[in-house]
């Protein structure tokens, strides 16, 4: 773990591997840190944000004394089940770029237990990891500039579902009735960080 | 109640902001410069937590549905109250039926409106605060808005220095150098604080793009998105940095070349397209 500045509020863990990434997480969370107000995982590192600039210096001694905890001994949250209609507009493009054909596509994204490493681009978007190597896809080359809400999508290493209609540059494949994001329910999003995700076809 | 007669080029409801849900993808959002809104919340006796107006580049009218008691903080311009002039940085009578009406700043971007009990609009994840780049919050104000204010406030009004921190000429804010100052050239990293940079039209709540010399990558590839800060100067492939506002999104692709020191954020919030900027080391 290297420990980089990020303002006089901020430290930014950076990691090697995702699992580490995951794993630091977990830790910082079950840590709860007095001084930490957010905490934002993303693909490679872990930003710890403080509520004031005297505590900074404080977490950075913190944190150096955490150990992180194994993958075992993490808190795994209930599996999620979403149904997902797979008719996406991407979904034979996916199956040329893919070799696994439109039915494969849906083979392959049904058949694992998907997670969510971390939330970002909107409030409920999560980045779900787990899926087959051969699902990793590039980014459309030109974004839409309107994408539904529920819309299931690919995007290198990971698989997402848009909370409410955004552009975006994800190949879709499906889309879902699930609300992912309802600011009056706890949590809000549907799909927190550790979240476990299993997609069906509907 | 305060109704809103004409929001001016853009107005919306601000706190303190939403902190905490980060790792859900929400912005912290807030007012732009919250040592304005909070000098505001103080000269009328409400909590700091309270909501108030952020009005950017004037041109609000309102009109009391009741009597309040109202300050203006932030970018002082002119400001009257059915056509007589009124002060900012004290507080202020505002009659049922009477209309407030700000001109455009003299100086600085964004005037804050605080009234007594705050506005009281219902709060989301804790917050009153619209965050412009996600949609929570309530609405932008439009014509016709009418704003709830509560009846409680904390404390008396309270007298204090006004002091500002819109200033005129050069912005210079301290920034602390990283975390991916290892991505660019070291010419790079001295031309972020050698040379004076330019505000461009594009600045809003989410970030302020800058022009100024090109910010060289000494290496290829792409970095992976990561968590990002209100402050961060991030820099995208044509060169150019993007000083993050507090709509700003939570994780970005970018690598962050330097980011302002917290306390420098709110003096940020008052340039203006053309401004300069100078960077100095915290």
């Amino acid at each position: 773990m290297r420990l980089l500045p990020c303002g006089d509020t901020g430290l930014l863990l950076d990691f090697d591997s995702l699992d580490e990434t995951l794993a630091w997480h977990a830790t910082l969370e079950t840590a709860r840190l007095e001084m930490v107000e957010d905490l934002v995982p993303a693909a490679r590192t872990v930003l710890v944000r403080m509520g004031s600039v005297a505590t900074t210096e404080a977490a950075r001694r913190a944190i150096s004394a955490l150990q992180p905890v194994a993958v075992a001994d993490q808190v795994v949250r209930a599996a999620v089940e979403l149904e997902v209609t797979y008719d996406g507009a991407d979904l034979d493009e996916v199956g040329d770029l893919t070799g696994l054909g439109a039915g494969g596509v849906v083979a392959a994204h049904t058949e694992p237990l998907w997670r969510v490493a971390f939330c970002g681009f909107a409030p409920g978007f999560a980045y779900l990891v787990g899926g087959h190597d051969r699902l990793h896809v590039p980014r459309r080359r030109q974004p839409r500039t309107q994408v539904p809400a529920g819309a299931v999508g690919l995007a290198g290493e990971f698989s997402g579902v848009y909370p409410r209609s955004s552009p975006g540059g994800w190949q879709l494949i499906g889309r879902t009735d699930a609300v992912l994001w309802d600011a009056e329910r706890e949590p809000p999003a549907l799909l927190p960080p550790g979240t476990t995700v299993r997609f069906s076809a509907r | 109640m305060l109704t809103v007669l004409d929001p001016g080029p853009l107005a919306t409801v601000q706190d303190l902001g939403r902190p905490g849900h980060a790792a859900l993808g929400v912005p912290r959002s807030g007012a732009a410069d919250r040592a304005a809104l909070r000098l505001g919340n103080r000269l009328v006796g409400n909590a700091d937590t309270a909501a108030g107006v952020e009005v950017t580049l004037g041109g609000l009218r309102v009109r009391a549905e009741r009597d309040l008691l109202v300050a203006l903080t932030g970018a002082a311009g002119p400001a009257d109250i059915d056509g007589r002039p009124v002060a900012g940085g004290e507080p202020v009578r505002l009659r049922r039926g009477a209309v407030l009406r700000l001109g455009s700043p003299v100086t600085g971007l964004r005037t804050y409106l605080a009234a007594r009990g705050g506005v009281a609009v219902q709060p989301v994840l804790g917050s009153r605060a619209t965050d412009t780049l996600s949609g929570l919050g309530p609405a932008p104000l439009r014509a016709g808005t009418r704003l709830p204010i509560g009846l409680q406030a904390a404390s008396e009004p309270q007298r204090w220095e006004a002091v500002s921190l819109v200033t005129h000429g050069e912005l210079r804010l301290r920034v602390v150098l990283g975390p991916r100052q290892d991505w660019f050239t070291a010419a790079a990293v001295d031309h972020l604080f050698t040379l004076p940079w330019t505000v461009q039209s594009q600045a809003d709540r989410v970030g302020l793009r800058l022009a100024g010399p090109m910010l060289e990558r000494g290496r290829a590839g792409e970095l992976p998105s990561e968590g990002c800060l209100r402050g961060a100067l991030q820099v995208p492939p044509d060169g150019a940095p993007i000083l993050l506002g507090p709509d700003g999104p939570v994780t970005g692709g970018y690598p962050v070349i330097a980011v302002v020191v917290d306390s420098d954020c709110d003096r940020s919030a008052q340039v203006r397209p053309g401004d300069h900027i100078r960077f100095e080391r915290a």
